[in-house]
């Protein structure tokens, strides 16, 4: 086995790892300190990875920074839960508010391919009516994308990603059939399927991020069922496996373990490279554009924490909305005992998924929610039962022994945008020497109403399957959006719709970020797309001359 | 509860499956390394210790008939390791010293409850004390403003719970089929068994059936 991924930098002189080989390697262009690259992208997960590729593809020189380390899945991943934990982003954040956001592995990622290392796949398409959510439906930020540009790049992600989905998908606008064939289903799938059908709901097999047949050197999944811990037999379609070779390939350089600090910018205004630590000191990247692709906790807290003489409130900020309009999303559950064997740790997590409340409008509340099919590991279930139960003693034993028989529904629900809930710098600083996030958070009243809807729903759902013992998890959340959203209008947004900010012309973010809104679907898919539709952006006002 | 002191998977032992399909190298690595884990404290004081000891058996109580997982060792660990949460709440101080401060508190209100030290009271009592704990109840001076409820919430359970369900006595009881790379799973749906899956012993079924088959899981 290769030296350990985090005692030192493995993409280094001229040669980055082979994620499809033990102890590969494959060769890596490297970039000078002394002269400018064209783009410094920091991040490497599902905004920074396509966009690394893309730009690089586009004969752009190219770095891209992650403070994680560069893994090798074939060797660098065990079949275990805690053991996987490296994958997170696990550095302190502090978090306060109504209701603090549990941040680390269901949120953050920090490794070469971001949290795309250990997401759960699921692959799916805005509503078309998000884009416009407050013009149409009334409730949070029009975004200034058009949805049917999206459907394009939407259909491009899914092509780069080899999404294995239905041949038709039950919601929605016409959409082509998905790459690969949808996966098999496992006994909690069923059960989905099962209590949808006696609700008189559409259910589908969920559009995943993994592999139903070989592509490439990526073998066809084989439902180990350790997703979200890391895929160890390169089946998953995360980033470091799909978009960061072609980044390589393309030319790009990728720098792992490299924190990046500080955006420095010059007597112009604008960004002049970055400050980053690595291999034990402080270095500066000069580069002609910078991309924060951080996601939605660290992207602000660089931009926030590059503030200087001539950006006292942080750079890209003089909307003051850096670090506001943070959204989690709501991913409240409900299990219950069936009399069957369900074994629901076979295979993804969310095999099969019912979008019905994200396409029905007959409520009282706004924003929408799917829910999927689940199966915690024994860690993560534990948790759940001690969290949402209280239990702990001989009666949380007794509870884990049902652990075969459990079957459960779990929520992605969109939050509205709050200006109260946000990423701000706490006074406390981490091994840099950096100022850690703060990250604040309250649900609103109708975030309150939506997840009510939802557990009442999913509820009934496993009633009607003859699950027993029915009990609800009622304070989860997972993925974050928003903190640097785009718009058309400076004063109310941060980028504009190519993600460009509107106060330096070549600072740009892109990552979930972005999100004006952030919907009832899990949002890696739209991060991505967003990705693709930058690179697009930048090559045509580069062609123009207008970066 | 299972009526079968064989428990409701009797004969299952995960770690048969430790050279088969279903584990690789990095996985017998890791779950080598955490069988192995220091027993002695590094990062307590043998006093702490006594308390975290008496708590750890209070939250996770162990079946006499096999070695009990080392848990105090696991939260010694964590600290000791620096392995971090990703998140700590703004009430709540870094993990060390919210345990050093927890035990210590827990300890006062034993002896200012019943004067006695916390590992030697009765387990109904240890019981009662924890359960005041969990439901916010807590207060006396040495917790010095951290809130007993978060402390139990976000240090207790979660450093004590987690430990016990990652090791394999743990996937044993709960019949988890464990580790599962290269191989994976190729019987998906419901009722569906594969022969490296455990057998459940049914109340009123055949135990001498389920414990053949666990025999050879695998």
């Amino acid at each position: 086995m290769s030296a350990d991924p985090f005692a030192a930098p493995r993409a280094a002189n001229g040669r980055a790892p082979d994620v499809f080989r033990p102890d590969g390697w494959v060769p890596m262009r490297e970039y000078s300190r002394d002269e400018p690259v064209d783009f410094v992208v920091v991040g490497t997960g599902a905004g920074g990875g396509p966009l690394i590729a893309r730009l690089a593809e586009c004969g752009f020189s190219v770095i891209g920074f992650d403070a994680g380390p560069y893994f090798r899945p074939l060797e660098d991943f065990a079949s275990d839960e805690r053991e996987q934990e490296k994958l997170y982003w696990t550095d302190e954040r502090i978090v306060d508010g109504d209701n603090p956001i549990t941040m680390g592995g269901k949120n953050s990622g920090k490794a070469v391919g971001g949290s795309t290392v250990h997401f759960a796949m699921v692959s799916l398409r805005f509503r078309p009516e998000w884009f416009r959510s407050r013009s149409v439906l009334g409730y949070g930020a029009d975004w200034p994308l058009d949805w049917r540009e999206m459907w394009e790049y939407y259909g491009q992600a899914e092509k780069a990603l080899s999404i294995a989905g239905p041949v038709s998908y039950p919601w929605g606008p016409k959409r082509p059939r998905y790459p690969y064939r949808s996966h098999e289903f496992n006994g909690a799938a069923e059960l989905l399927a099962r209590g949808a059908e006696a609700l008189g709901y559409a259910w589908t097999a969920t559009p995943l991020a993994t592999v139903s047949a070989p592509h490439g050197a990526s073998p066809p999944c084989v439902y180990r069922g350790f997703c979200r811990f890391g895929c160890s037999t390169n089946a998953k379609q995360s980033q470091l496996v799909t978009f960061i070779p072609r980044a390589l390939r393309a030319g790009a350089e990728i720098r792992d373990l490299a924190m990046v600090g500080r955006i420095e910018t010059g007597p112009n205004g604008r960004v002049t490279g970055v400050h980053y630590h690595r291999e034990g000191g402080w270095h500066f990247q000069p580069a002609r554009n910078v991309v924060v692709a951080g996601y939605a906790v660290e992207t602000p807290r660089l931009l926030l924490a590059s503030a200087n003489g001539g950006f006292p409130d942080g750079l890209g900020n003089s909307s003051g909305l850096v670090g506001k309009n943070l959204m989690t999303q709501s991913n409240q559950a409900v299990f219950g005992v069936m009399q069957d064997e369900v074994r629901w740790n076979k295979g993804p997590q969310a095999l099969a998924i019912t979008e019905n409340w994200n396409y029905e409008d007959r409520k009282d509340f706004s924003g929408g929610y799917c829910w999927m099919a689940q199966g915690p590991l024994p860690v993560e279930w534990a948790t759940i039962q001690t969290t949402s139960r209280g239990l702990w003693g001989q009666a949380l034993r007794d509870e884990m022994e049902k652990y075969n028989h459990q079957v459960g529904l779990k929520m992605v629900g969109e939050m509205l945008p709050d200006e109260r809930n946000r990423v701000t710098l706490a006074d406390d600083t981490d091994q840099f020497g950096l100022r850690v996030a703060r990250v604040t958070y309250n649900w609103g009243d109708n975030d309150k109403a939506l997840i009510q809807h939802a557990l009442g729903q999913m509820q009934m759902s496993l009633e009607a399957v003859g699950a027993t013992e029915i009990f609800r998890q009622e304070n989860d959340t997972n993925h974050l959006a928003g903190t640097a959203r785009m718009g058309d209008d400076p004063k109310t947004s941060v980028v504009n719709a190519d993600c460009r900010s509107w106060d330096i012309p070549n600072l740009w973010v892109c990552d979930g970020s972005v999100f004006p809104t952030t919907g009832g679907v899990n949002p890696s898919l739209t991060i991505t797309s967003i990705a693709l539709r930058t690179a697009d952006r930048i090559r045509s006002m580069a062609a123009r001359g207008e970066l | 509860m299972t009526e079968d002191p064989a428990g409701r998977y009797p004969g299952y032992d995960v770690m048969s499956k430790r050279w088969t399909l279903s584990w690789d190298a990095a996985t017998r690595e890791t779950i080598d390394r955490r069988l192995g884990i220091p027993r002695e404290p590094r990062f307590f004081t043998p006093e702490e210790w006594r308390t975290l000891s008496a708590v750890c058996e209070r939250i996770m109580p162990q079946p006499a008939d096999r070695p009990p997982v080392p848990l105090p060792a696991f939260v010694d660990q964590k600290i000791t390791d620096g392995l971090l949460d990703g998140y700590r709440y703004a009430a709540m101080p870094a993990q060390g010293e919210a345990w050093r401060r927890g035990l210590a508190a827990l300890e006062q209100e034993a002896r200012q409850a019943y004067g006695t030290p916390f590992d030697e009271l009765p387990d109904a009592r240890k019981d009662a004390l924890l359960t005041r704990m969990q439901n916010g109840e807590l207060t006396g001076p040495v917790w010095a403003g951290m809130p007993c409820k978060l402390f139990f919430e976000h240090r207790v359970i979660p450093d004590i719970v987690h430990a016990y369900y990652a090791h394999p006595a743990a996937w044993n009881e709960i019949g988890f089929s464990g580790p599962a790379s290269p191989r994976g799973h190729v019987r998906m749906g419901l009722n569906r068994r594969d022969p490296w899956d455990p057998v459940e012993a049914v109340p009123g079924g055949d135990v001498e059936y389920a414990k053949r088959k666990n025999a050879d899981v695998g």
